[in-house]
């Protein structure tokens, strides 16, 4: 909510010039929110500081949003908002010092073309990505870049430190640029914009990021992050940025910022369809379809009849659009059903398949709730075949940087003995055969990352 | 006067030509309801009744409505000519597929009358040769309509049409307004010595109960044991007499066909009455042939509410008949296989009942009789040297006598069915619900239904321990005191307006909300639950509290700290508070509270001092200093308030659960809803580290002063630190009053509202509390109810019905701040 701009070059009033502020008067600028107070704690010749004071009343943010506000954390009352350099700050600094931030001054228009020394302090900025974080992205324009973590609680050091940081930039830069750099990096380090992204947005970022952005290093996380991760809006970005004539061409190639998977999940997948397609199985139930992977692949292998469960209405919203459900031809239409269910709860409509398909579904139920899943399953819908995935818990140790579980929801991960004991236990409780196979790299020692276990009814009555 | 008797719930199909009168006659003896007419439907489909070339779509619509009728057990006639065989065929095969009886009433009225009336009616524009085709497809039908399927064909002409009366027949399957009480008897096989002892163990002498019971027998009386015309003496006598009711077993069935000569396979038993039968006399035989010949498939006995079958029935095929009906109560659901043993493997169908009707029934013989959904088996195996065992209805209490010996070798050895693992089915959680409690009738929507599903299924605790979920809990009406959003005296004018006269204040203790379930023994929990361990505690949307053995050592250390009740009760379910907040809390109080605490803590400071040197230098920010420095101390004030319910918590050690409630026990199985006083009473015996005491006031609303002492009571509570406390009527209520409202006290409010909600209190005053209360009393009536189906042995889908709808109420979008 605090921002300070201060320069040391003399007579460094002229800063009242350059923000088209005046250093003796104290201004206010109401926002839909609260109040943008401009004053300034100090104006002396060798050194003048202007504070962008942003006054939030989080009440007044919560009640004027009301249910349909888009960033969820402004619909409570207890708010970062009033404390923190969010995006909130950062677009009240853009309307506030709108002729600044264009270079435009007609009082000293050399003054606004040349670099001056400034130092700008943020108390407390929110820094998703840290300290580290916050030097790589200003360093690059020429700042000295100051950023202190903030502790969480300082009665409770346990806690460790919060996501903000005190920043301060000292440097030598065009004060318009400098503005510019916040405009756009204050809300990419909060990484939570506070309102929808348009079309808009685009052209808001290739303005003020003129001469600057299209070679800056970390260009790909800055734009996508500034365009809240919309792929189509980045895509476009970066088009125009290569417009504009820098060498942004590589940055062009799939954006890949979160960390590149090995493909187990294709692996994975793979043996699976392998696997139907040996059963020669005709129908597919996949309980726990996800957005729907498998049922794209089963789809292509041309097995005519796929139906995708799962237990989340959501994921199956999402995997309806991503199937293009409505779009689909009403021949290819007819072989794909979706709809919500739960393995622990009997269904008549999981009945009749030739095969069911659990792909890493079992490591999501806690272990008491076993049990009534393969009642379901097994005991209930009765299908000539079975195929279910999990991870190889004896694998795990091969993952780098993984400590604990490969997932936060999984409830167990089996060695190959545990998961071979459920299996052939289940088997013979329901009338299965059981056989068991190996997805992905089979290390001699471990075994391989995912294991499949192959069902089939003994009397397929 | 002609009066035609038709069944009460049945098919009643019209027969006559166009003009014959037919809707008329519906008109004048149905309900308008009751009756589609052919040319209704033709209407619906093709704007016009008389568009012939619509006629296949409009009877499509006509056996659609037709059919959910019959599904529904409603009473349908159907006004359409039906003069030809095809018409009339489909009709009773779709009564058959109904389980429905069928009946005709033809009217038969002379050509040239059904002539003339359609002259007079302008939209009938066809030709009279379309009247003669049709009395001559009725004339041919006439003389074979007997044979068509109709149980009863109903021929009226000339006046009969106008005299005719419609009686009702009930069917005879249909006792419901006998009301018992009951003792219901499984198969007794022909054991007339252990039938002696057990209706003697009932209490009847000489076969009459002096108290009035009707005796009901499930049938297979005889066969295998050693006396199955004493057994069959006995128990005619006993229904001759009125004191008992009789259904037929598959026995009973397979000896009139031997005793009338027909070839039957003489095994499984028959060769002993057989055997036992030549030598009685002839009238013996006679009177017990036609006695079992009579014997009908099942009963629907007080009021609807018990069903008793021989080999049990389904809901749908409850008071209905037909071929299937009667082959499902005497031979069960059979799949057509044969077992190892050579008997017929039986569906367990009982697993998927959802009826509300009790089903008593025999049959399969196992060797203990166990509820399962709402259904029970009575065949203990006497005659396989097992019991002969009763239901005692309503009591609902087994009465069971030994057998004398082994009379007959087992085909199969006597098992038990084993306790299935209570598998739900997705009907009983999905779509749009109306789920009945003592508050009336609450509505679940599909939608929030769908949200319910997914935390149900993924994270909540086995549905076995999810015996209840608490409700949500409203404050009172908001407070207009300067510098309160909340306060007791709202709370207590609310109660004394509802008449209520006696409250309970209690602390409110800032922690987790939690349910646990305790059980002596894990063989307590296994009896009560049906489920393996020895306790729970889970979270208010049910997900277990603690990961791992953490939650095994915490049930495990509740168990001690209340073995003094579970001393007089074999299982606890409690309602309470698990504390420190950051036990569970956590991840939110780090990421959202401290969070906003270490901005506020950075940022404020600095601005202060920035806005102090502006100050100083003569320019006018007073009042944005002023504002600034209060919101300084707002924030410290906002750390304060949540640091306060933070401390550290390793294993067990600083945990500590807060009882305020006992929501049910072996006692008094709703607890629920016994007086609040009753319920601290017992919890204060509770002494251990790991129990944390809910401190209390009791006031009466009348006495102004003990107003005045609760309201210090509150103010030094929330003074000192204190959430606030809830004001509970210390009766339970019902009706439309709160179960509970809570007060918060203004420090605390400021986690909820944020760090300067008292600078915006005119503004937070304008908060919406309807819908927030309504739903803590839809909630509350929902758990109460969950309790009280849980305490009457209810089978777990519907315990879970209750309970799930709890949670689907709990996605409705409330202002999460109340």
């Amino acid at each position: 909510m605090l921002l300070t701009i201060s320069t040391t070059r003399e007579p460094a009033t002229d800063l009242g010039f350059l923000l088209h502020k005046h250093p003796d008067r104290v201004q206010e600028f109401p926002r839909a929110f609260g109040t943008a107070h401009v004053f300034y704690p100090e104006a002396t010749d060798r050194r003048c500081t202007a504070a962008l004071l942003l006054d939030v009343d989080p009440v007044r943010l919560a009640r004027t949003q009301g249910k349909t506000t888009p960033d969820f954390s402004l619909g409570q009352y207890v708010n970062d908002r009033p404390y923190a350099a969010s995006s909130l700050l950062s677009t009240a600094m853009a309307e506030v010092f709108r002729t600044a931030r264009s270079g435009r001054c007609a009082a000293r228009p050399e003054l606004a073309g040349t670099a001056i020394p400034l130092e700008i302090t943020l108390p407390a900025l929110p820094c998703r990505g840290g300290p580290a974080l916050a030097r790589r992205l200003f360093e690059p324009m020429g700042w000295d870049v100051t950023a202190d973590p903030i502790p969480l609680d300082p009665a409770f050091p346990e806690w460790g430190d919060s996501r903000y940081v005190t920043l301060t930039l000292t440097g030598e830069l065009r004060l318009a640029d400098a503005l510019n750099h916040l405009y756009v990096l204050l809300p990419v380090l909060d990484d939570a914009k506070h309102y929808w992204i348009a079309e808009d947005e685009v052209d808001k970022l290739i303005r003020a990021g003129e001469g600057w952005l299209a070679a800056h290093p970390d260009l790909t996380l800055i734009t996508r992050r500034f365009l809240n991760r919309r792929t189509a809006l980045t895509r476009a970005a970066f088009a125009r940025l290569a417009e504009v004539g820098d060498d942004a061409e590589e940055t062009l190639e799939p954006p890949a910022e979160e960390e590149v998977r090995i493909p187990l999940n294709t692996l994975r997948r793979d043996a699976v369809v392998a696997a139907l397609a040996e059963l020669q199985a005709r129908s597919v139930i996949d309980l726990g379809c996800g957005t729907g992977q498998l049922i794209t692949a089963l789809l292509d292998q041309g097995v005519p009849k796929i139906t995708g469960v799962d237990v989340s209405a959501h994921t199956l919203m999402v995997a309806a659009r991503r199937l293009k459900l409505d779009r689909m031809g009403s021949r290819t239409r007819e072989r794909v059903d979706l709809f919500q269910g739960s393995v622990t709860y009997t269904d008549a409509r999981f009945a009749g398949y030739d095969a069911a398909v659990l792909m890493e579904v079992v490591e999501h139920l806690d272990p008491p709730r076993l049990p009534a899943m393969e009642r379901v399953v097994f005991g209930a819908a009765k299908p000539a075949h079975v195929l279910v995935t999990t991870p190889n818990a004896e694998y795990n140790p091969r993952y780098e940087n993984l400590t604990g579980l490969r997932h936060p929801d999984h409830r167990f991960e089996w060695t190959r003995a545990e998961f071979r004991d459920w299996a052939r236990s289940v088997a013979a409780r329901y009338g299965y055969q059981v056989e068991f196979r190996a997805v992905g790299d089979d290390d001699p020692e471990v075994g391989s990352p995912t294991q499949m276990a192959v069902f089939g009814k003994e009397d397929p009555a | 006067m002609t009066e035609i008797s038709v069944p009460k719930m049945s098919l009643v199909v019209l027969v006559g030509v166009s003009g014959s009168g037919k809707s008329t006659f519906a008109r004048r003896h149905f309900k308008p309801t009751q009756v589609i007419s052919s040319d209704y439907c033709r209407g619906l489909v093709a704007d016009d009744e008389n568009d012939q070339a619509a006629t296949p779509a409009a009877f499509d619509l006509l056996h659609h409505i037709v059919g959910v009728r019959l599904r529904r057990g409603l009473l349908t006639v159907v006004d359409a000519t039906n003069v030809q065989w095809k018409a009339r065929q489909a009709l009773v095969a779709l009564a058959k597929s109904h389980d429905v009886l069928c009946d005709a009433i033809v009217l038969d009225v002379p050509e040239e009358v059904a002539v003339a009336r359609n002259a007079v009616r302008p939209d009938r524009d066809f030709g009279s040769h379309v009247i003669r085709r049709q009395r001559n497809d009725l004339r041919q039908s006439l003389s074979k309509i007997s044979r068509d399927g109709f149980r009863r064909v109903h021929v009226l002409r000339g006046d009969e049409i106008d005299d005719a009366v419609i009686s009702y027949e009930r069917a005879w399957t249909d006792k419901t307004d006998l009301t018992g009480p009951f003792d219901i008897v499984g198969d007794v096989h022909g054991c007339a010595s252990e039938l002696d002892t057990l209706l003697a163990a009932l209490g009847y002498v000489d076969g009459v109960h002096p108290d009035g019971r009707t005796a009901v027998f499930v049938g297979d009386l005889v066969d295998r044991g050693p006396d199955s015309p004493g057994v069959l003496r006995r128990v005619m006598d006993m229904v001759e007499r009125g004191a008992a009711l009789c259904v037929s077993g598959n026995h009973e069935q397979k000896l009139v066909r031997a005793l009338d000569g027909r070839k039957v396979r003489v095994a499984h038993g028959l060769e002993k009455s057989l055997e036992q039968f030549a030598l009685e006399d002839e009238a013996f035989n006679v009177r017990a042939k036609t006695f079992m010949q009579g014997l009908i498939s099942h009963y629907v006995l007080d009021g609807g509410k018990l069903v008793v079958a021989h080999a049990g029935l389904k809901e749908e095929y409850q008071g209905r008949a037909s071929g299937r009906v009667r082959s499902f109560a005497l031979y069960g659901d059979t799949t057509g296989e044969t077992d190892e043993y050579g008997l017929p493997v039986r569906y367990p169908w009982a697993e998927q009942y959802r009826g509300r009707a009790t089903v008593v029934y025999g049959h399969t013989p196992t060797t203990l009789a166990e509820w399962v959904n709402n259904t029970i088996c009575l065949d203990t195996g006497v005659v396989f040297g097992g019991r002969l065992t009763a239901l005692r209805y309503p009591e609902r209490e087994l009465v069971s006598v030994p057998a004398e010996k082994v009379w007959y070798e087992p085909a199969r050895p006597l098992t038990s069915r084993g306790r299935e693992p209570d598998v739900l089915d997705i009907g009983d959680v999905t779509g749009d619900r109306y789920v009945e409690t003592p508050g009336g009738t609450i509505k679940v929507r599909e939608e929030n239904a769908v949200a319910a599903l997914e935390i149900m299924s993924r994270f909540a605790v086995d549905p076995r321990w999810l015996v209840y979920l608490p409700p949500t809990m409203a404050p009172p009406e908001t407070s207009k005191k300067d510098g309160y959003l909340e306060h007791p005296d709202e709370a207590f004018a609310e109660f004394a307006a509802a008449g209520v006269t006696r409250v309970v204040c209690e602390e409110k203790h800032m922690g987790s909300r939690a349910i646990v379930v305790l059980a002596r023994t894990p063989d307590d929990a296994r009896a009560r639950f049906g489920v393996e361990g020895a306790g729970t505690v889970f979270t208010r949307t049910g997900r277990p509290f603690f990961a791992g053995d953490l939650q095994d050592r915490f049930v495990a250390g509740l168990r001690e700290a209340f073995a003094p009740l579970l001393e007089d009760s074999p299982w606890l379910v409690l309602d309470g508070e698990l504390l420190p907040w950051s036990a569970k809390a956590g991840e939110l109080i780090r990421g959202q509270y401290a969070s906003v605490g270490a901005a506020a803590g950075a940022a404020l400071p600095v601005a202060v001092r920035a806005l102090e040197a502006a100050a100083g230098r003569g320019l006018d920010v007073g009042s944005i200093l002023d504002r600034a420095r209060r919101r300084e101390i707002n924030a410290a004030r906002f750390r304060e308030a949540y640091a306060r319910y933070c401390e550290p918590v390793s294993g067990l050690s600083g945990l500590r659960f807060a009882p305020f409630q006992i929501l049910a026990c072996a006692e008094g199985a709703t607890a629920v809803t016994r007086p609040h006083d009753w319920h601290l009473d017992r919890l204060a015996a509770v002494a251990h580290p790991l129990v944390h005491a809910t401190r209390h006031t009791y006031v009466d609303l009348e006495q102004e002063d003990q107003r005045g002492a609760a309201v210090d009571w509150w103010t030094a509570l929330t003074d000192a630190g204190g959430e606030g406390m809830v004001v509970k009527p210390v009766a339970h209520p019902g009706g439309r009053v709160q179960p509970g409202v809570k007060v918060r006290g203004p420090e605390y409010l400021r986690i909820i509202y944020g760090p300067d909600y008292l600078e915006s209190l005119d503004e937070l005053r304008r908060r919406f509390l309807g819908r927030k209360r309504s739903l803590a009393l839809r909630e509350h009536s929902l758990g109460v109810e969950a309790l009280s189906r849980l305490a009457a042995g209810e089978p777990l889908h519907r315990v879970h019905e209750a309970v799930f709808a709890v949670l689907a109420l709990e996605c409705e979008p409330v202002d999460p701040r109340l």
